[in-house]
């Protein structure tokens, strides 16, 4: 395996460990008001999460690059702030990842909150638990599973990723350049056999990963009361 | 003595109108009675404030301020104890860690202590086992005692029997009569059961269609005729005394019950116990002269305080037993022929009494 290989592998894994973590932590409290609340403001919002699932990535890549750009009120603070540019860098990249990856957190955590009963919060209230704790407490454990499912499919999707990518990322060795695209330009420069290397790897890995998914979503500790 | 003081009026999501001022002593169990839809629960999750009432209402307990308006105390502060008709106990928690859940948030209350409810609640077999696992009287035994846990001020019931079939329903009810005796915390309990409410309410707020028809303790309530609880089919009078004597030979029990004696059935308790008794109006008849050649052994003589058509072909008759009051339902033709005016001194004949639950102090009068 060749050195830009390894450092695609190794920047790939941190865009999505990177992206998971901020998908869990925007995701969670977002998917609990969307599943506690049910108005038009809910539902703009709903619609808005999901549309990366049917938009092609080239049109979020394009919209998120001109708002990433040098000259946008957003790349100016970026660049006020760190010194370098945000388009086409790694952050560019968190930023694309987190919107693009957004809806397969948030389905699967708001899907579970809503199963939570009620009254087990109520029940949790009176004995003494405020908010936060009734969360801590009786929601998370309730919904272990489908944090695990969220954060997963999270974590694949954007080891999957390629279009928006390519849009806000280009390709910059070590800075930008995931598997997918490194995939892209091996085929490009038609080096079918390091592309081969790549490509059977992200396979292997995907397919395992949503094999233990399902197979552990099927062998469940307890049932959530229906 | 503290106080409990409601004046609530809410307007439901559905136009539901609840309208309820009232002030309870905060002591001894008093029941929120009445048909459903009357709102009994909305009265109790608002005094919990898990639906805190909307509008001008206001809640107080002692002269604490739950709810002055719009300025509510969450749930959370109020110190209070729910158990819910469905016990709702956490399924990913064991029993011994659902217990515990409350005593992790108590404060610094150190009563009662967990051995303490696991031994008054006969909860020592269960504690491993996970809530899916165990039968529905032993989850609202367990969720009865983890709302015990957390140290409340008063204990606040939803219907907790509704959901039990027969006999875990009267294992229940023996342990909450326990629970009754045993405890100093007020006990607000809702119910539309009435034989349930009688076994341990000592007070009753009455509902109807979100108003309060009637407050008092339960035994005046159940033998005045201008609520609807001597109107309902089961009505009955609920009338204290206290064990006399134990008749081993025939298996019966002698109460004495103002000066008259009953006759019940065998009881396993000791003598000079105060003891309440139901005694339904439709079991009581009325003779003008003791007969004497009846099978029926409580004939006991009663003045006739009122009589009320309650329409069709009954009469419904409030009679004295010394200070205390029966209820007789009788056939109208019948208090024709025998011409019953009030004031007239008969005879009641008492088919059946069914002993409740052992008196506690204050509840006798």
């Amino acid at each position: 395996m060749t050195e830009g290989e390894l450092g695609a592998i190794w920047l790939t894994i941190k865009l999505a460990s990177v992206t998971t973590v901020f998908l869990l932590l925007l995701g969670t409290p977002l998917a609990w008001w969307l599943s506690r609340r049910r108005s038009n403001i809910s539902a703009f919002i709903e619609s808005v999460v999901a549309l990366p699932l049917i938009l092609p990535p080239t049109v979020l890549g394009f919209y998120l690059l001109l708002m990433l750009a040098p000259q946008t009120a957003l790349g100016e603070f970026w660049q006020k702030l760190t010194g370098s540019q945000l388009a086409f860098s790694f952050s560019a990249l968190v930023i694309g990842s987190v919107i693009y990856s957004l809806p397969f957190v948030v389905q699967p955590l708001q899907a579970a909150f809503s199963r939570v009963p009620h009254g087990l919060l109520q029940a949790a209230a009176t004995l003494g638990a405020p908010p936060l704790d009734q969360f801590l407490s009786v929601v998370l454990p309730l919904c272990r599973r489908s944090f695990i499912t969220a954060a997963s499919l999270g974590f694949a999707h954007t080891v999957g990723e390629f279009g928006v990518v390519l849009m806000i990322g280009g390709n910059i060795p070590g800075e930008t350049q995931v598997i997918s695209i490194a995939i892209y330009d091996q085929v490009e420069s038609l080096q079918y056999g390091n592309a081969h290397r790549l490509a059977a790897g992200l396979l292997l890995f995907s397919a395992a990963l949503l094999f233990f998914l399902y197979r552990s979503n099927r062998q469940s500790f307890w049932r959530l009361p229906e | 003595m503290r106080q409990i003081s409601l004046s609530l009026s809410h307007t439901g999501d559905d136009g539901f109108s609840l309208r309820i001022e009232c002030q309870v002593p905060a002591s001894g169990v008093t029941a929120i009675y009445g048909p459903s839809g009357s709102g009994k629960t909305t009265v109790l999750n608002a005094l919990a404030g898990i639906q805190p009432a909307s509008g001008n209402s206001t809640i107080q307990f002692g002269n604490e301020y739950w709810q002055n308006g719009t300025q509510i105390i969450p749930p959370w502060e109020r110190k209070i104890g729910f158990v819910f008709q469905d016990a709702r106990l956490f399924p990913h928690l064991n029993i011994r860690q659902n217990l515990e859940y409350a005593i992790k948030r108590r404060g610094d209350e150190s009563q009662p202590s967990f051995e303490e409810i696991i031994d008054w609640l006969n909860l020592g077999d269960l504690l491993n086992r996970l809530p899916e696992s165990v039968s529905a009287g032993q989850k609202q035994r367990v969720a009865i005692g983890r709302a015990l846990l957390c140290g409340p001020r008063i204990l606040l019931m939803d219907e907790p029997l509704a959901n039990l079939d027969h006999a875990a329903r009267r294992e229940c009810l023996h342990y909450l009569q326990r629970l009754r005796v045993e405890l100093d915390i007020p006990i607000w309990y809702v119910s539309h059961d009435i034989e349930e409410v009688s076994q341990i309410a000592d007070r009753l707020l009455l509902l109807e269609n979100g108003r309060l028809e009637a407050q008092g303790s339960l035994i005046d309530l159940c033998s005045r005729l201008d609520t609807r609880l001597s109107h309902e089919e089961q009505a009955a009078a609920i009338v204290t005394g206290s064990i006399q004597h134990h008749d081993t030979e025939f298996g019966l029990t002698e109460i004495l019950v103002d000066e008259q004696t009953l006759l019940v059935n065998h009881l396993e308790a000791p003598r000079g116990q105060q003891q309440r008794i139901r005694i339904p109006a439709r079991d009581v008849s009325i003779c003008r002269a003791r007969p004497q050649d009846s099978s029926i052994l409580n004939i006991i003589p009663v003045q006739i305080l009122e009589i009320e058509a309650t329409g069709g072909s009954r009469v419904l008759l409030r009679l004295s037993l010394g200070d205390q009051c029966l209820l007789a339902r009788i056939t109208r033709k019948s208090a024709e022929v025998l011409q019953l005016t009030v004031g007239d001194e008969v005879f009641a004949q008492i088919k059946s009494a069914a002993l409740l639950s052992q008196a506690t102090k204050g509840s006798a009068q």
